[in-house]
C-alpha cells in the first residue's frame, strides 16, 4: 500500500487566504473561517457567468445551519455556469485585524473578496442582523450607501422574512426579494447573465431596472417616500415610469419539485444545530396574529411523505448526521405526520438516528407521536408554545389551545419518558394585563402537579421561557403598540415571584426570559421606515455589532442614536414603537405585497380586540385573507395515503466515499 | 463507517485523539483511534474518511490496532518552528543559552489559570536548521528556523512554551507570529529518534512509504 498524495487546498487566483491565514491564530475559534466543509462547493471563477456571495449576517455557528442559505447555495451551484459561495459575520476580534491588515470581507469557500461577486445576497431572519450587514458591506470595500456604488460593486440584495419590510435598510441595499427564494434566485441569475452577456448595457441602473420590472424584486431607489407634517408617511410612489406600484412576494409551489438540501453542509466548527433538517411543509394558516412567518408564507404547501422519506435517506447518507429535524411552522399539523414519524422511526430503528419536531402544537401532539419520537430510546427536547398565559389572551392572539390540552399533552410526554419540557410564552401582547401573565405561573404549577401525579415521580421539570412581543409588518398586530420595557420587566418580576410562591412546585420550574429592552429595538427595526436607516448607521458607527447577542447588544447605544438622529425628522423612538397606528395610516411596507388583504388584516385586528377567534382554512371554509387569489396559489395538502417502506439494509462490505461537490 | 458508540443516554462515537496539535499549528503527523462495531478493510476506511474530510485534512494510513493504547505510544513530538524576521544568529544564541540551562521556568494560561512549569527538561533535542525554501511558500524575508524534539510530559510542553523559554533565557521576541509545524510524533528510541506509532501494528514490516 502506498501513501496517497495529499490534496492541497487549491488557492483561487483572487483568494485572500495567504493574507487571512496569519491572522487566524490570533482570533477565537479560527476554524469557523477556513471553509472546506463536507457539502461545500468551490468552482472555477472564470468559468462562471454569474457569481453569488450568500450571507447569513450572524456568526458561523448560527449562520451555517440556516436552511434558506443552504438551499439557495445548492440550487445556484447546480447550475453549470453559476457559482455561489458563503460568507458569515466575522467576530469583532477578526474584524479589527482585517481592518488593520487590509483583508476584505471574504467567502469561506474559496476565500474570495465579496466585492468581486455579481450579487451579494443577504438573508435576514431577524432585523437584529442589520448592523452586521453594514460591517460586511464596509469590510468588503463596497460603499455603505447604495447610491454611491458603481458598476464595480455587487448588487446588494436582501431576502428572508425581514425583507418584507426592507425600508430601514433601503439606503444600504440595492434590492430586496420577498418570499420564497428557490425560483427567485434563478430568475435574478438569468437577468444578470443576460445583462452581462450583452456587455452590461446601461450599467448598474439598467440592471436594477430589469430586476424591478419583474415586479417581484423591490429596488428602493426607484420609489420616493413623501411624509406628512406630523411625521407619518403620505405616500410611496415610483419615481420612474417603468417600475410597478407594488412589488409582490414569490411563492414556490410543489415542494416535491424542490427537494433541497440534498447535500447538507456538515460544519467543522460547533454550530447551534447539527442535524439534517427537512422542511415538511411551508406556510401556516393557524392564524396566530403575532406570527409574521405564518402570515407571509401562506398558503400551506406540504411536502409529500415519500419525498420527505427520500430526502432523509439521502441527506443522512451524505452527511452522517444522527438527528433529523422535521421542520415547519407547526410540524405536527402535516396531514401525514403520524405515518411519517412511524415510518422514519421504523426505518432507523436500532441506529443512533433520532427524530425531532422543533415546532409542535400542544393540540396536535399525541401519544403515538410521542412513542415514535422516542422509539430508539433517545428523546430530543420537547417545546410547546401556548404563547399566552390566560384563555382570554390566547383568544386575542388566536392561539386556540386550552389549558386542558396543554396539561394533557405535557403529561403524555412525561408518561412517555420525557423528564423535561419547555413552554414558550410571550409578554407585552396587545390588551395584556398583569393577570394574564400571572396565569402562566398557575399553568406551570399545574403542569408539574399533574406530571408528578401521573408519573409518581418528583423527577420532572418544566422550563418557562418568555420573549417580548414585537409587532411585525403584514400581521394583524402591525398596528399595535410595543409595550414599554419597564412594564414588561415588572410583569416578569411578578411572574417569577408567583412561580416561586409555591416552593415545592417552583423548584421544578426553570424560568428564562429576555428583558424588554431588546424587544423595543426590534420593534423599531421591524416597523421602521427609511428614516430609521440613519439610526442603524449611527449605532453601527458607534460600534454596534451582533445585536442578536445579549453580550454585544447595547440598548443605550440604540436609545442614544435614536435621540441624536430622529428629532431632525420630527419623530422619536416612542413614535415608532409604543404608538398605536390607526386604520388609514400609510404603513412603510404597504407597497410590498404579501398577498394579505389589508382590510382583512384590519378586521382580524379588530377581532383580536374583541377576543374573537379565527379558524384554520385547511379545515374550515376560506375566510378571505386574500393570499390565494392575489398570488394565484392554493393550499397543497395530503394525505397521499402512501407509506414509507423499510430501507434495504446497507451492504456490509464497502464503505461509502462521499462524492465531491 | 460502522463506528462504535459509548453506552449511556447520549451515546458518543468512540474516537480518541492522541496528543492533538494546538489550535493554529500545522501538523504532518496526527493520530487517532476509532472504535468500530465490525471489522473493515483499513484501506477502505482510509479512503472513506479522507473523502469526507476537508481539503488539507488528509488521512494517510489506517491500521488495525493490535493492542495497547495509542496514547502510550506517543512519547515525543518533533516540531519545526519558522520565525520570520528573526536572524539565525540571534536564534542560535538563544538556543545555546537554553541548552546550557538546567531548568527554564515558563508561564502559560491554561483552563485552570496561570501555570508555571519547566520547559527545559522535556526538550530532547533543539537546534537551528539551515534555511531552505519555506514549505508554506512565504515571502523571502530573513527567517530563522528552530527544530525541536519534545518529550510528552504532564503538563505538556508545547512549541510556544519552548519559545517562551527562549524569551526567558535570551530575550528572544519574534516580531511576527511564528509558523509551527509538527513533523512527527511517536515512540522514542534509545538514540532519540521518533518511530511511527503505527509501526507496532504493521506486523513488523514497513508498509507506508515513509
Amino acid at each position: 500500500m502506498s501513501v496517497p498524495s495529499t490534496t492541497s487546498r487549491p488557492a483561487a487566483a483572487n483568494s485572500v487566504w495567504s493574507r487571512l491565514e496569519p491572522l487566524l491564530p490570533q482570533v477565537t475559534k479560527p476554524i469557523q473561517y477556513v471553509g472546506g466543509e463536507l457539502g461545500a462547493v468551490v468552482k472555477d471563477w472564470d468559468a462562471a457567468a454569474v457569481r453569488w456571495a450568500l450571507m447569513y449576517p450572524d456568526a458561523y455557528e448560527v449562520g451555517l445551519p440556516n436552511q434558506g442559505v443552504q438551499i439557495l447555495y445548492e440550487v445556484l451551484n447546480e447550475l453549470p455556469d453559476v457559482l455561489a459561495e458563503r460568507t458569515y459575520a466575522v467576530w469583532p476580534d477578526l474584524e479589527r485585524l482585517m481592518r488593520a491588515h487590509g483583508v476584505p470581507q471574504f467567502t469561506v469557500d474559496a476565500h474570495r473578496p465579496v466585492r468581486d461577486f455579481d450579487v451579494f445576497g443577504v438573508s435576514f431572519a431577524t432585523e437584529l442582523g442589520y448592523t452586521n450587514l453594514l460591517t460586511a458591506i464596509d469590510l468588503a470595500g463596497i460603499p455603505l450607501l447604495a447610491a454611491d456604488r458603481t458598476d464595480a460593486d455587487p448588487v446588494v440584495l436582501a431576502g428572508g422574512h425581514a425583507a418584507f419590510n426592507p425600508e430601514p435598510i433601503a439606503d444600504f441595499v440595492d434590492a430586496a426579494v420577498l418570499g420564497d427564494g428557490e425560483e427567485a434566485v434563478l430568475e435574478i441569475t438569468a437577468i444578470v447573465r443576460d445583462w452581462k452577456a450583452e456587455g452590461c448595457p446601461g450599467g448598474r441602473d439598467e440592471l436594477l431596472l430589469r430586476l424591478a420590472r419583474t415586479e417581484s424584486v423591490y429596488v428602493p431607489r426607484f420609489y420616493d417616500v413623501d411624509y406628512l407634517p406630523d411625521g407619518r408617511i403620505q405616500r410611496v410612489v415610483p419615481n420612474r415610469p417603468d417600475v410597478p406600484f407594488r412589488v409582490h412576494k414569490r411563492t414556490t409551489m410543489d415542494l416535491d419539485a424542490w427537494p433541497y438540501p440534498k447535500k447538507p453542509l456538515v460544519p467543522l466548527a460547533e454550530t447551534v444545530h447539527e442535524r439534517y433538517a427537512v422542511e415538511i411543509f411551508r406556510g401556516c394558516t393557524r392564524g396566530c396574529r403575532f406570527c409574521q412567518a405564518g402570515m407571509i408564507t401562506r398558503p400551506v404547501r406540504e411536502r409529500s411523505i415519500t419525498t420527505v422519506g427520500q430526502m432523509v435517506q439521502q441527506g443522512l447518507e451524505f452527511s452522517g448526521f444522527h438527528e433529523v429535524g422535521l421542520l415547519s411552522l407547526s410540524s405536527a399539523d402535516h396531514s401525514e405526520i403520524g405515518d411519517m414519524c412511524s415510518g422514519l422511526a421504523q426505518q432507523y430503528e436500532g441506529t443512533n438516528v433520532s427524530l425531532s419536531l422543533p415546532s409542535t402544537r400542544v393540540d396536535a401532539f399525541n401519544i403515538d407521536l410521542a412513542q415514535e419520537l422516542s422509539r430508539n430510546g433517545r428523546r430530543t427536547g420537547l417545546t410547546f408554545a401556548p404563547e399566552g398565559g390566560s384563555e382570554r389572551i390566547r383568544k386575542v392572539i388566536n392561539k386556540m389551545v386550552s389549558k386542558d390540552d396543554l396539561i394533557r399533552t405535557v403529561v403524555t410526554a412525561y408518561t412517555n419518558g420525557w423528564r423535561q419540557v419547555k413552554l414558550y410564552f410571550m409578554c407585552g401582547l396587545p390588551t395584556e394585563t398583569d393577570e394574564d401573565v400571572l396565569e402562566i405561573a398557575d399553568m406551570a404549577h399545574e403542569v408539574i402537579r399533574a406530571g408528578r401525579a401521573a408519573t409518581g415521580s418528583k423527577d420532572i421539570r418544566c422550563t418557562v421561557s418568555i420573549g417580548g412581543f414585537v409587532p411585525k409588518p403584514h400581521t394583524p398586530f402591525q398596528w399595535a403598540a410595543v409595550e414599554r420595557p419597564e412594564v414588561i420587566d415588572g410583569r416578569l418580576k411578578l411572574l417569577k415571584q408567583a412561580i416561586n410562591a409555591d416552593r415545592s412546585l417552583g423548584r421544578a420550574i426553570g424560568f428564562r426570559y429576555h428583558d424588554g429592552e431588546p424587544s423595543l429595538i426590534e420593534g423599531l427595526l421591524s416597523r421602521g421606515d427609511r428614516r430609521v436607516g440613519a439610526v442603524i448607521r449611527r449605532v453601527w458607527e458607534n460600534g454596534g455589532r451582533f445585536d442578536g447577542w445579549s453580550e454585544h447588544f447595547s440598548y443605550q447605544r440604540w436609545v442614544d442614536a435614536a435621540a441624536e438622529v430622529l428629532p431632525a425628522f420630527g419623530v422619536d423612538l416612542d413614535w415608532y414603537t409604543t404608538r398605536e397606528r390607526d386604520e388609514l395610516e400609510v404603513l412603510p411596507w404597504d407597497h410590498l405585497d404579501s398577498g394579505l388583504d389589508k382590510d382583512w388584516l384590519w378586521q382580524d385586528w379588530q377581532d383580536a380586540l374583541s377576543e374573537y377567534e379565527q379558524d384554520d382554512c385547511r379545515w374550515t371554509p376560506c375566510f378571505d385573507c386574500g393570499v390565494c387569489p392575489a398570488m394565484d396559489t392554493e393550499i397543497q395538502i395530503g394525505p397521499t395515503g402512501k407509506k414509507l417502506l423499510p430501507l434495504t439494509p446497507i451492504n456490509g462490505g464497502g464503505l461509502r466515499v462521499p462524492s465531491a461537490g | 463507517m460502522p463506528v462504535a458508540y459509548s453506552q449511556g443516554f447520549t451515546p458518543h462515537p468512540k474516537i480518541s485523539y492522541a496528543s492533538a496539535a494546538p489550535t493554529g499549528v500545522a501538523s504532518e503527523a496526527e493520530y487517532l483511534e476509532i472504535g468500530l462495531q465490525a471489522p473493515v478493510d483499513p484501506a477502505d476506511l482510509r479512503a472513506a474518511l479522507d473523502g469526507a474530510l476537508s481539503p488539507g485534512l488528509d488521512v494517510l494510513d489506517a491500521v488495525v490496532a493490535t493492542g495497547g493504547s495509542l496514547a502510550d505510544r506517543i512519547e515525543a513530538s518533533s516540531w519545526r518552528v519558522e520565525l520570520p524576521e528573526v536572524a539565525p544568529e540571534a536564534l542560535r544564541a538563544a538556543v545555546d543559552a537554553f541548552t546550557a540551562a538546567a531548568e527554564v521556568q515558563v508561564e502559560r494560561m491554561t483552563k485552570q489559570g496561570r501555570r508555571t512549569f519547566d520547559a527545559r527538561g522535556a526538550v530532547i533535542a533543539i537546534d537551528v536548521a539551515t534555511p531552505t525554501p519555506t514549505p508554506s511558500g512565504g515571502p523571502a524575508v530573513p527567517c530563522a528556523i528552530l527544530e525541536v524534539v519534545v518529550r510528552q510530559v504532564t503538563p505538556s510542553v508545547r512549541p510556544d512554551d519552548v519559545l517562551s523559554g527562549l524569551r526567558v533565557v535570551a530575550g528572544l521576541e519574534p516580531p511576527v507570529p511564528p509558523r509551527v509545524i509538527r513533523l512527527a510524533q511517536g515512540t522514542l528510541t534509545a538514540q532519540g529518534e521518533i518511530v511511527d506509532p503505527l509501526d507496532a501494528d504493521r506486523d513488523g514490516a514497513t508498509i507506508g512509504e515513509r
